[in-house]
């Protein structure tokens, strides 16, 4: 039985992926779009003041962050469950949590990269000091895979059900909160002149165990989706 | 090749159908009939593994093929897109994966006139036998196809006993399910008639 | 052996449990009732109020109670829901959708009693103390994992769904909880609360009887309503039947 291998199997996978989101590119503009929408009402509703801006800063932006990746995690794997193709991949006798992992890989370059490519306009829109700004992207550039990875048990789990959107957020943002934490104090400290690099660390120790793991249970909610 | 026992499956803690027992041999063909609802389809998805069994046992060797009603066709990539996707996911029977095998299977298929259009631009028709050129390019020896004949017009028809007459002479096997009005004809077949659990239960309770 | 064990797993657990539990559940509400009798006896009439917060204080006697309940469940939905993913035994499904909702009570009471002390104490109903935020992190936990099962249909898959968010929540909860006490110390200096001062034993004795009252509370409460919970599933199997036919 000539089963393909892992490597060439997760880079069609990774290929095919990319033609589609780049078939359908104007849908991945409404996360993107939705990131600076939300941002902008901050300002709106708590004044234009840019002390107090800068203070809220942080937080907002990585809000935003937060709220535009679980918008596009329901899409993780519906149309690949809608249209069957799913049930194949599982049956196809590759890792299930490689199969998981590669859509995750796809979904935070699609999402997750264009949120750190975006943080420099936020940032200045918000008013963040200078010496925050590369400190949140490099806590962007850590936690939004944690999002993604995170977010896709979530996706995952809700996939089989016909509005599993709202649930999406109940299931996920609770377990987004320790990395809203430490990175919204990674970039406050190193505003205010503190160390920030322990918030980094354990962001990263995050991203390690998250890599590990979730792809491991998301494999396991997808195989209990399908049944 | 593939033998089951007293297989059944319980959702909504009630039997889908009544217990089921067959053995099926390299080279035969089984259908599996029964009224609408009685549990066709949930049969084939716990022999392919994506269900497991309430109770009862499967015994087999052989990593199946399952050709599903959802034909894993992308409505934005072209035929041959998908198919090629298909052929280096899964792999192939043979070791060249490259275009010649990916536009003989689509010739197979008949769906040649249509090899660039994009998925949503198929008919259900067409859809059916995207999905069933996985039947062409991968090794497995047993099939489990889920009402094959949907859809598909009388060339179509011919063209899937065809490959399945090659499939059953090379010594594969093939369950597949059907509501009645088509079958597979020019086939030696075992038949397992499937009784839904509730007919069942309603049965003796009257 | 393993086909032994896979048919004493799937038929013949549950009336098994049912019998078993029908033993247990009495002796488990007696005794609640008389832990907690002496419990709040102790607490509310013989421990001495405290010399800073006064009678406010005996609230804790509630609240401490409920707020370890509340993460002890939820980690015992984590091994239930491991046990019910790894060996798929029908009892366990049953047993962490009933804790679902006696996890979230102790939560809900916890963060009651919690905001009522805090009144008297802080001046306030509410404030981002580190313990009260992770309980309502936990309570959003809890929705999370009965919100998932309540969206499926089919009971065994939904439970299924549940088991698996319990563990990633599990495994997620120590994290929120350790991250959510050093946001708080971050942004507010220091925590007001008993922290490090050690309890007098007047006070201590109270605290420990009804925290082994709530536990006999969840046992008795989660077994009651799981024996419901497979009745009403199995009203159709031959073991409820005949339990039916025997009782009437």
């Amino acid at each position: 039985m000539s089963r393909q291998s892992a490597g060439t199997a997760f880079a069609a996978l990774l290929r095919r992926d990319f033609l589609l989101a780049y078939r359908r590119r104007a849908e991945l503009l409404q996360p993107l779009v939705f990131l600076l929408v939300v941002t902008t009402l901050f300002p709106l509703g708590v004044g234009p003041s840019p002390q107090l801006l800068a203070n809220i800063a942080p937080g907002v932006i990585w809000i935003s962050a937060l709220l535009a990746t679980v918008l596009s995690l329901d899409s993780l794997f519906r149309s690949d469950y809608e249209d069957g193709t799913l049930e194949q991949m599982v049956l196809s006798g590759q890792s299930l949590a490689l199969i998981a992992l590669s859509r995750t890989v796809a979904h935070w370059l699609v999402a997750g990269l264009p949120i750190v490519l975006l943080s420099p306009l936020l940032a200045l829109w918000m008013n963040l000091p200078e010496e925050g700004m590369s400190i949140l992207i490099k806590s962007l550039v850590i936690g939004t895979p944690v999002l993604s990875l995170i977010g896709a048990i979530g996706g995952a789990l809700t996939v089989s059900l016909k509005r599993g959107g709202q649930l999406l957020s109940l299931l996920v943002f609770p377990l987004y909160v320790p990395l809203l934490i430490l990175a919204t104090s990674a970039v406050s400290s190193s505003v205010a002149g503190l160390p920030y690099t322990g918030q980094l660390g354990l962001m990263f120790a995050g991203l390690i165990a998250a890599l590990t793991l979730a792809p491991f249970a998301t494999a396991a909610a997808l195989k209990l989706s399908l049944s | 090749m593939l033998s089951i026992s007293d297989l059944c499956f319980e959702r909504y803690f009630e039997r889908v159908f009544e217990p089921v027992s067959f053995d099926l041999s390299a080279g035969s063909l089984l259908l599996v009939t029964g009224s609408n609802g009685c549990g066709k389809t949930t049969l084939l998805r716990l022999l392919a593994g994506l269900l497991e069994a309430s109770e009862g046992e499967i015994h087999s060797r052989e990593h199946p093929l399952y050709a599903g009603h959802n034909p894993a066709i992308k409505d934005d990539l072209s035929v041959e897109e998908n198919i090629r996707f298909w052929m280096k996911f899964m792999g192939t029977r043979e070791t060249n994966t490259g275009t010649e095998l990916c536009q003989q299977v689509i010739e197979e298929i008949g769906l040649t006139p249509v090899a660039l259009q994009e998925g949503r631009t198929l008919s259900a028709g067409q859809r059916k036998r995207c999905s069933l050129a996985r039947l062409l390019f991968c090794d497995e020896a047993l099939w489990l196809l889920d009402e094959p004949y949907s859809n598909l017009d009388r060339e179509g028809i011919v063209m899937l006993d065809r490959i399945l007459k090659t499939h059953l002479d090379a010594g594969g096997a093939c369950i597949m399910t059907t509501h009645g009005s088509l079958r597979p004809e020019g086939f030696e077949l075992q038949e397992c008639h499937l009784i839904s659990g509730r007919e069942k239960y309603s049965g003796t309770a009257a | 052996m393993n086909r032994l064990y896979l048919f004493f797993h799937k038929t013949g657990s549950p009336p098994w449990f049912y019998r078993f539990s029908g033993y247990l559940i009495p002796w488990l509400w007696v005794t609640f009732v008389v832990l907690t009798a002496i419990g709040l006896y102790l607490g509310l009439v013989r421990a001495p109020a405290d010399y800073q917060q006064g009678e406010s204080v005996r609230i804790m006697y509630l609240h401490v109670p409920a707020a370890w309940m509340s993460m002890m469940i939820y980690g015992l939905m984590a091994v239930w829901g491991f046990i019910a993913l790894v060996w798929r035994i029908r009892i366990m499904e049953v047993l962490i959708i009933s804790s679902a909702p006696v996890g979230a009570a102790f939560t809900i009471i916890a963060l009651i009693t919690g905001s009522l002390w805090g009144r008297p104490t802080w001046g306030t109903y509410w404030v981002w103390d580190a313990r009260l935020t992770s309980e309502l992190v936990l309570l959003f936990l809890y929705f999370g994992v009965i919100a998932l099962y309540n969206a499926f249909d089919e009971p065994r898959k939904a439970a299924r769904a549940a088991s698996l968010m319990a563990i990633v929540g599990a495994i997620n909860l120590p994290i929120i909880h350790y991250s959510v006490l050093w946001w708080n110390t971050l942004h507010q200096g220091s925590s007001i609360g008993s922290s490090g001062s050690s309890i007098h034993p007047s006070m201590l004795w109270p605290l420990l009887i009804m925290a082994i009252a709530c536990k006999f509370f969840y046992g008795a409460n989660l077994l009651s309503r799981s024996r419901l919970r497979l009745l009403r599933q199995d009203h159709r199997k031959r073991w409820v039947q005949e339990l039916l036919s025997e009782e009437s």
